[in-house]
């Protein structure tokens, strides 16, 4: 582990982000839906609470999409051009370059909340929400976003077309998100209450409302740091793995 | 050194590579032959740690590639194939990065890419975007990348592909002047490429090597070594068959009506009894030579030798 290794990869993966407008293109879609689900499906007015819930309730779903974009192309794309033959022939070491990607990844996606900035104000100007709590949102937003992206970068690993990769990654990210949903646990009657508390622990929904609510428990946050360390380690393996093939 | 032993690579049940064996000494170009699919890039992937083999090792320099593949990289300079490069930055941010990766800092940094950039004649197109070079200068970023951190053991594979003459003329010159006391392995299926700048050439075929030599004595397998080409000014009825009647000749060749190839028996040197019994026939001769022999004859003939017998 060669933290400046990281960081040399990292802002080799971030220049390749913005090098190109669909970046941008990108974080305008990303704030412009943000807006439209918190205002029109959150009905952020009519709530007539200075809170931010309309705002978060909505990022995990915002999440399922934009995130597997994000993520899709930190793999395929190199094995599709030939530049991972590169990539990995340079002395940078495996950990360090999934680390390095993920991280360019979760900066990205960090930049595209940060921007969202307008909707506190908002809120601050309206009423006296509990910027506590609002710190506490995007905290845990983050993480969230940072547990999608690991699940993308493990997915863009195991395939050359990046369109794939971005099914997959759709696909596992949903299972994850709705574990803990009523309809899924029905499914699962015939469960003992272990596996079902078990299911429910996965969700990321649920882990994630009770963050929108304002509370950071550290188990949760524990829960979305080892979903990052699981599946980044799951794409040191593909690459492994791509090596032996 | 680079020893490679027992090496074996298959895909599934494609064998790749199959039981391969050589050293290759420092000082050494060597010249990686083969047809599409023999195996080359294979081999080379090998070597550059980016591939694992399915069995046999490899040691670069007394690094086992496979467990210390990271003190392998640092000594080896890679020129995959195709010459990829990241499309979308420029050619000085993507030389940037490389620079930064081969732990070159500041000033001293600065100085690597310059030396870099000349070897290789960037210059025009440094602040370019890589997708909008042409094919040739891609290659060149390759090169440059490749030799960023002047490598005890340089790899390229096809480095002259899609490169026109005079940059073919300068990549081999370059190689050339790196050799000294490097480790250098080339594929190439260019087989001019070999005799021009490589000290030794493998010739690969179905993942097996067939021929190991320098190029002047892999020259001397072919039929046309020692052969003796002439060229007469004038076209003369029935030359073949009097040709043939000359003693020690094994066989004459019309390549066209005035072009005659002669091979004498086995070891024989033709030349002065050839010059004589022209200058008796009173023959007006354009152009009379020994040949070294054909390195790509010797290629086709083994090659497609081995497809034969297994056909």
């Amino acid at each position: 582990m060669s933290l400046e290794m990281i960081n040399i990869v990292m802002r080799r993966q971030l220049y390749s982000y913005f090098a190109t407008p669909v970046a941008y293109v990108f974080i305008v879609m990303f704030l412009v839906l943000a807006g439209v689900f918190s205002f029109y499906l959150g009905n952020f007015f009519e709530k007539g609470q200075a809170d931010l819930s309309a705002f978060f309730n909505f990022h995990p779903w915002l999440y399922l999409f934009f995130m597997p974009a994000i993520a899709m192309g930190l793999w395929s794309s190199e094995r599709q051009l030939g530049t991972i033959e590169l990539l990995m022939t340079l002395p940078i070491g495996h950990g360090n370059v999934v680390l390095g990607k993920f991280l360019a990844a979760w900066l990205f996606a960090a930049l595209a909340l940060l921007l969202t900035f307008p909707i506190w104000i908002t809120v601050s100007y309206l009423g006296d929400p509990d910027h506590g709590v609002i710190v506490a949102g995007y905290v845990g937003s983050w993480l969230m976003a940072g547990g999608f992206l690991a699940i993308g970068s493990c997915m863009s690993a195991c395939t050359k077309n990046q369109i794939v990769a971005f099914l997959l990654t759709v696909v596992v990210s949903f299972i994850f998100m709705v574990s803990g949903v009523p309809m899924v646990l029905e499914a699962f009657f015939w469960a003992p209450q272990w596996l079902l508390d078990f299911i429910v622990g996965l969700s990321f929904l649920i882990r994630f409302d009770a963050i929108a609510r304002g509370v950071l428990d550290v188990r949760d946050v524990l829960y979305f740091c080892m979903q990052i360390a699981l599946w980044l380690y799951l794409t040191g393996l593909m690459l492994k793995r791509n090596q032996a093939q | 050194m680079i020893h490679v032993q027992n090496l074996c690579k298959h895909f599934d049940d494609v064998f790749a590579v199959e039981n391969l064996n050589f050293s290759v000494a420092e000082g050494e170009v060597l010249g990686f032959l083969g047809p599409n699919g023999a195996g080359k890039s294979t081999t080379m992937k090998i070597i550059s740690g980016f591939l694992a083999p399915s069995e046999g090792c490899v040691s670069v320099c007394g690094f086992d590639v496979t467990k210390e593949t990271h003190s392998v990289q640092q000594l080896m300079g890679y020129l995959p194939e195709g010459a990829p490069a990241y499309g979308e930055m420029t050619v000085r941010a993507f030389l940037d990065f490389i620079a930064q990766v081969r732990g070159f800092k500041g000033p001293q940094k600065e100085q690597r890419l310059q030396a870099v950039i000349e070897q290789v004649q960037l210059q025009s197109v440094m602040g370019q975007v890589i997708d909008t070079l042409s094919k040739g200068f891609v290659r060149r970023v390759g090169i440059a990348q490749a030799i960023m951190h002047d490598p005890k053991v340089l790899i390229l594979d096809e480095p002259t592909d899609g490169l026109d003459p005079n940059q073919k003329h300068q990549v081999r010159e370059l190689i050339k002047g790196l050799a000294k006391d490097k480790i250098v392995i080339i594929s190439t299926h260019i087989l001019e490429e070999v005799s021009a700048v490589c000290s030794r050439a493998l010739i690969i075929d179905k993942g097996k090597l067939i021929l190991d030599g320098k190029p002047s004595e892999l020259e001397k397998q072919s039929r046309y070594h020692n052969a003796i080409s002439l060229n007469l000014v004038d076209e003369i009825p029935d030359a073949q068959a009097m040709l043939q009647a000359l003693d020690g000749i094994e066989a004459v060749e019309q390549v066209n009506e005035r072009l005659f190839t002669l091979f004498p028996r086995q070891g024989a040197m033709l030349l002065p009894q050839v010059v004589r019994w022209l200058d008796k026939k009173a023959w007006q001769v354009e152009n009379l030579h020994v040949e070294k022999g054909r390195l790509e004859d010797v290629f086709r003939q083994v090659t497609s030798a081995k497809q034969k017998a297994r056909a």
